[in-house]
């Protein structure tokens, strides 16, 4: 992303010293990186680095068939690639006009907010990682397991589902599977207590966050943050609630917010999302056996598929921040232009440079963390 | 504000809390692979047998990992619409997105539940894969992702075809479909996969794929360029072409076939006459060659050839016997199925090349094939099979039986015809609808109902005529009888009042030969005064070119010997069409291309050694 990152700075002041924190670090996401210029501990200014190895997909998706592009786009965030198939499905529905049937759209909430509780177990256990603490990262992983045993069954995949497709979504729900959602619910339940006492209540992690990387509601706005991380400057934001798609405005769920903005409020708003996504999810069981199909509304042959022209923007509340497809048809069989507007790229750059100064460096891989970027989403 | 109590306790008894876990069940992973999902999406699996080598699954591949590879020793047979091809997969592409499964118009491939494969540096390529039913290591894991009805993207159902009601359409020759709508018409090219099934299944290799996927992006004018690429019979074979296209094509595996022909039909008739003949010209030599070619007979295999020699530069005269150009097309297919303003259409593009056709003119009698060869480079017969075969049952050689292509041609030349009220009709095949079914619209013109009874030798099920000819017989109210051979004809003073007939046993013997065995016990007379034979037909050669052309060519059990190219033992005389090879529009035109190359061949060979004999 920045060439100036790959030359050492010419005649540094004596006092400063110049650190490459990642891509090979144990404290950052991906091949993500941070040239850090340090003062002692303290930082006095990071640039972020993107990585180069996820760029190039808005522009992969031109040279691509409208359905080939459903393979493409979950690869954009690891961790939480179910809104990303779902923002991309629903731009290209808005395009064609296609009607997305009710039990579709129950199934989507279910893989949404499925894939948000995968993804907010991966980033405790990350998160704690980062303060030294690995159990709670051993935890995070085999719960999120769990998680995905249950998008293997429904959607064939562990982690790539490719489960919607521009219409509604490819399979309907096996049988039994409910009964087993359901059973896996209650198991994360139950492992709550011991991720509170493991992890969110832990001395070690409260003090070591507390107070690290404060955002206040201000600079939030004005840095574009969204997600968890405004919700923990106290500002009540969401798109399921705000700006409603598939079924949300029918179910019942709070929005928590924190008011410090620092690092251990954005886990704790992640720590009562989880709980939320478990209702949510805890509904759609109640309803889906009485919500009768079809799972897909018709759509032409894929090789023979032209989306009228126009352009379409399709926003979703990902785990990680407000994510947008923005997507334009000339009314081709591929796409014109796409654009992601992932939450990370606001927050793992600009935000994550704006906390890192002044600093101390042990907790820059902790800022990073408590951010949940997703570095594909910057590169993109 | 969150309901979390951090506030650190300070106990000294924290630690035993985690004596709990000791009772509880660890979190382990057991080192062998566990089973997968019921619809995992593993390695891939494909059924041999149901795979017809469309090659759709590597269309849609959005990494290109599919590669069709031949498999030796698999059936290969275009007509029937099945390559030997097979899917390999390159698995250091794949992404397992499954979206071959979801697309596949036979439903063979699936994802099966295996996903372990571990290969060491030697064997790199072991990760392209050529899958079958077992797995890619032979292991037989059940499949995964399968297609269900949930997940088919293929779209099955075709765009239906307006048609006449049969009591509107019995009452005159008038065109009983009315073609697609430009609506219709884009949704159902959209339906193609573009596998080229249909390609290759046809006699002409007509760029089915191309023009389909022309019609698609709504130019029209693409899609007549790409039909003209092989058939100047394009309005024609749009109505009536038998389309083993359709019968190749892979979408029909599970669902209907795209409606090919009516496609055809639909950029024919949407293109103004003059665009299509600067269409036509396009890419034409403008050099001359000074060379002529004489054909005779104007059907299609005649105007295909004439057409080919007349873009390549030669001068092309086309004789033929009767007062209008089309031959079978013309004057042995109905109106109520090709209209004759729309074989008009195919011809005057042949003829806006400079083709001259001299009408009524028959070779044999007006002028002698002699006299063509003296006058010409080169002379192509291709005079199909003008004369309907007989019976020779007792009593067939009686006023008041017909052959039904004499018929046929009556009703076209507009000769007065009484019809009776009753006829039998006998024979199966397309010829004997279209005269029941010409004959029924007669009877209805001139006493207002149709009595005719169809008799064929054939057990029902099995008549040669295509399917929708029978439907639409039986609703004009045409009785057809299965298995029934002519006896004899029955006579009453001297008139024709009916056939006898017995029920047929076996249509073969042993050997296979054509050989009917009656039941005699059981026979049935059907009453008509009319008795119509349409069990086939047969040319006259030797009429055309006389004793001595005769005697000089090489036969072999009565049929002119030719060469691949269609050449006779004569050095300037071809041969081709129904004459040759039967029997529909499409095989004569492909049959035209084929004699025209190789008649242009030889006639540039002529250039090079000096040109025309004839200045």
């Amino acid at each position: 992303m920045r060439a100036e990152n790959y030359q050492a700075r010419h005649q540094p002041p004596s006092n400063e010293y110049e650190l490459n924190f990642g891509p090979n670090h144990p404290g950052i996401e991906g091949n993500y990186a941070l040239k850090v210029r340090l003062h002692g501990d303290t930082v006095i200014e990071a640039k972020a680095d993107g990585g180069y190895l996820h760029r190039g997909f808005e522009k992969l998706m031109e040279q691509r068939l409208w359905i080939q592009n459903l393979a493409l786009v979950p690869r954009i965030c690891v961790p939480d690639p179910a809104p990303m198939e779902l923002a991309y499905s629903t731009a290209v529905e808005n395009l064609c006009g296609l009607d997305v049937p009710v039990r579709a759209q129950w199934l989507r909430v279910l893989q949404m907010e499925l894939s948000r509780i995968a993804a907010h177990l991966f980033t405790f256990g990350g998160h704690a990682a980062t303060t030294g603490m690995y159990n709670p990262m051993y935890w995070g992983v085999a719960d999120r397991d769990v998680v995905l045993d249950l998008f293997e069954e429904l959607t064939g995949g562990r982690v790539y589902h490719i489960y919607n497709i521009p219409g509604g979504v490819r399979k309907d729900v096996p049988d039994g599977f409910l009964g087993r959602v359901a059973s896996t619910l209650d198991y994360l339940e139950s492992r709550l207590p011991d991720y509170d006492n493991l992890f969110f209540t832990n001395q070690v992690f409260v003090t070591r966050s507390k107070g690290v990387g404060t955002l206040s509601q201000q600079q939030a706005l004005e840095l574009g943050v969204t997600g968890p991380n405004l919700r923990a400057t106290g500002l009540a934001f969401d798109v399921r609630r705000d700006d409603p798609y598939l079924v949300y405005d029918q179910l019942d769920f709070d929005i928590p917010i924190e008011h410090a903005g620092d690092a251990w409020a954005r886990t704790l708003v992640r720590r009562a999302e989880l709980k939320e996504s478990i209702r949510i999810v805890r509904q759609v069981l109640e309803r889906l056996p009485s919500i009768p199909g079809p799972i897909r509304a018709p759509i032409p042959n894929p090789l023979a598929w032209n989306v009228p022209a126009g352009e379409y923007y399709a926003r979703v509340e990902s785990s990680k921040g407000e994510l947008s497809w923005y997507v334009v048809s000339n009314g081709g069989a591929r796409p014109y232009r796409t654009h992601i507007r992932g939450p990370s790229s606001m927050h793992a750059v600009q935000v994550l440079e704006t906390l890192c100064k002044g600093a101390r460096l042990e907790d820059v891989a902790q800022i990073m963390f408590s951010l949940d970027a997703c570095p594909p989403e910057v590169d993109r | 504000m969150s309901d979390i109590d951090y506030k650190d306790k300070g106990s000294i008894l924290n630690p035993l809390r985690a004596l709990a876990f000791f009772g509880r069940k660890p979190i382990t992973e057991k080192l062998a692979p566990r089973k997968a999902s019921e619809r995992y999406r593993g390695f891939h699996l494909n059924d041999w047998e149901k795979c017809v080598g469309c090659s759709t699954c590597q269309k849609v591949c959005d990494n290109a990992a599919i590669t069709m590879v031949k498999v030796p020793g698999l059936p290969n047979d275009p007509v029937k619409g099945v390559r030997d091809l097979r899917p390999a997969i390159d698995y250091g592409r794949c992404c397992w997105c499954a979206l071959c499964v979801d697309l596949c118009p036979t439903g063979s491939i699936s994802l099966s539940q295996e996903y372990v494969h571990t290969c060491t540096d030697p064997e790199l390529d072991s990760y392209f894969v050529l899958p079958d039913p077992n797995g890619i290591h032979n292991q037989h894991f059940p499949a995964g992702w399968s297609k269900e009805s949930d997940n088919d993207l293929v779209d099955h159902q075709r765009q239906p075809m307006a048609e006449l009601e049969p009591s509107l359409r019995i009452g005159d020759f008038s065109e009983m479909v009315s073609g697609y709508s430009k609506q219709q018409a884009i949704i159902e090219a959209s339906r193609c996969v573009q596998c080229g099934m249909c390609h290759d299944a046809c006699p002409t290799r007509m760029n089915a794929p191309e023009y389909i996927r022309a019609i698609w992006q709504d130019d029209l004018e693409e899609a007549v360029r790409q039909i003209y690429r092989t058939n100047p019979f394009a309005h024609t074979c749009g109505r009536v072409c038998t389309h083993r296209c359709e019968d190749a094509c892979s979408v029909g595996h599970r669902g209907e076939p795209i409606a090919i022909r009516w496609l055809k039909r639909y950029a024919m008739d949407h293109v103004a006459p003059e665009r299509i003949r600067a269409i036509v010209t396009e890419g034409r030599l403008s050099d001359k060659s000074g060379l002529r070619v004489a054909i005779v007979g104007a059907g299609p295999a005649g105007l295909t050839a004439a057409f080919d020699l007349a873009r390549s530069g030669h001068q092309v005269t086309v004789y033929e016997a009767l007062p209008k150009a089309g031959g079978m097309t013309r004057y042995g297919i109905p109106d109520y199925r090709l209209p004759a303003a729309s074989l008009d259409r195919d011809v005057e593009i042949i003829t806006g090349l400079g083709v001259e056709i001299r009408y009524d003119t028959h070779v044999g009698r007006d002028v002698s094939m002699a006299g063509l060869h003296d006058e010409h480079d080169a002379v192509l017969m291709a005079i199909g099979l003008q004369f309907g075969r007989s019976t020779r049952i007792p009593g067939s050689d009686q006023p008041g039986v017909y052959r039904a292509v004499d018929l046929l041609r009556d009703i076209v030349l507009g000769k007065p015809m009484a019809v009776p009220s009753r006829a039998v009709v006998i024979g199966g095949g397309n010829v004997a609808m279209d005269i029941a079914r010409s004959l029924a619209r007669l009877q209805k013109i001139q006493h207002g109902q149709v009595g005719i009874t169809l008799t064929a030798l054939q057990p029902e099920g099995h008549f040669p005529a295509d399917p929708e000819e029978i439907k639409e017989a039986l609703e004009e109210g045409i009785e057809i009888l299965p298995a029934r051979g002519p006896q004899s004809v029955v006579l009453e003073n001297g008139r024709v009042i009916g056939l006898e007939t017995a029920r047929v046993m076996s249509l073969l013997d042993a050997q296979g030969r054509f050989a009917p065995t009656y039941d005699l016990d059981d026979r049935q007379i059907h009453s008509g005064e009319w008795m119509v034979e349409a069990i086939g037909q047969m040319g006259d050669a030797d009429a055309i070119l006389g004793t001595e052309l005769t005697e000089q060519l090489e036969w072999a059990r009565g049929r002119l010997q030719l060469n691949a190219e269609g050449r006779t033992s004569l050095s300037w005389l071809w041969a081709a069409g129904d004459i040759v090879n039967g029997p529909d529009v499409v095989h004569a035109v492909a049959d035209g291309h084929r004699v025209a190359a190789s008649i242009n061949a030889y006639l540039n060979e002529q250039v090079k050694q000096g040109g025309t004999r004839h200045e």
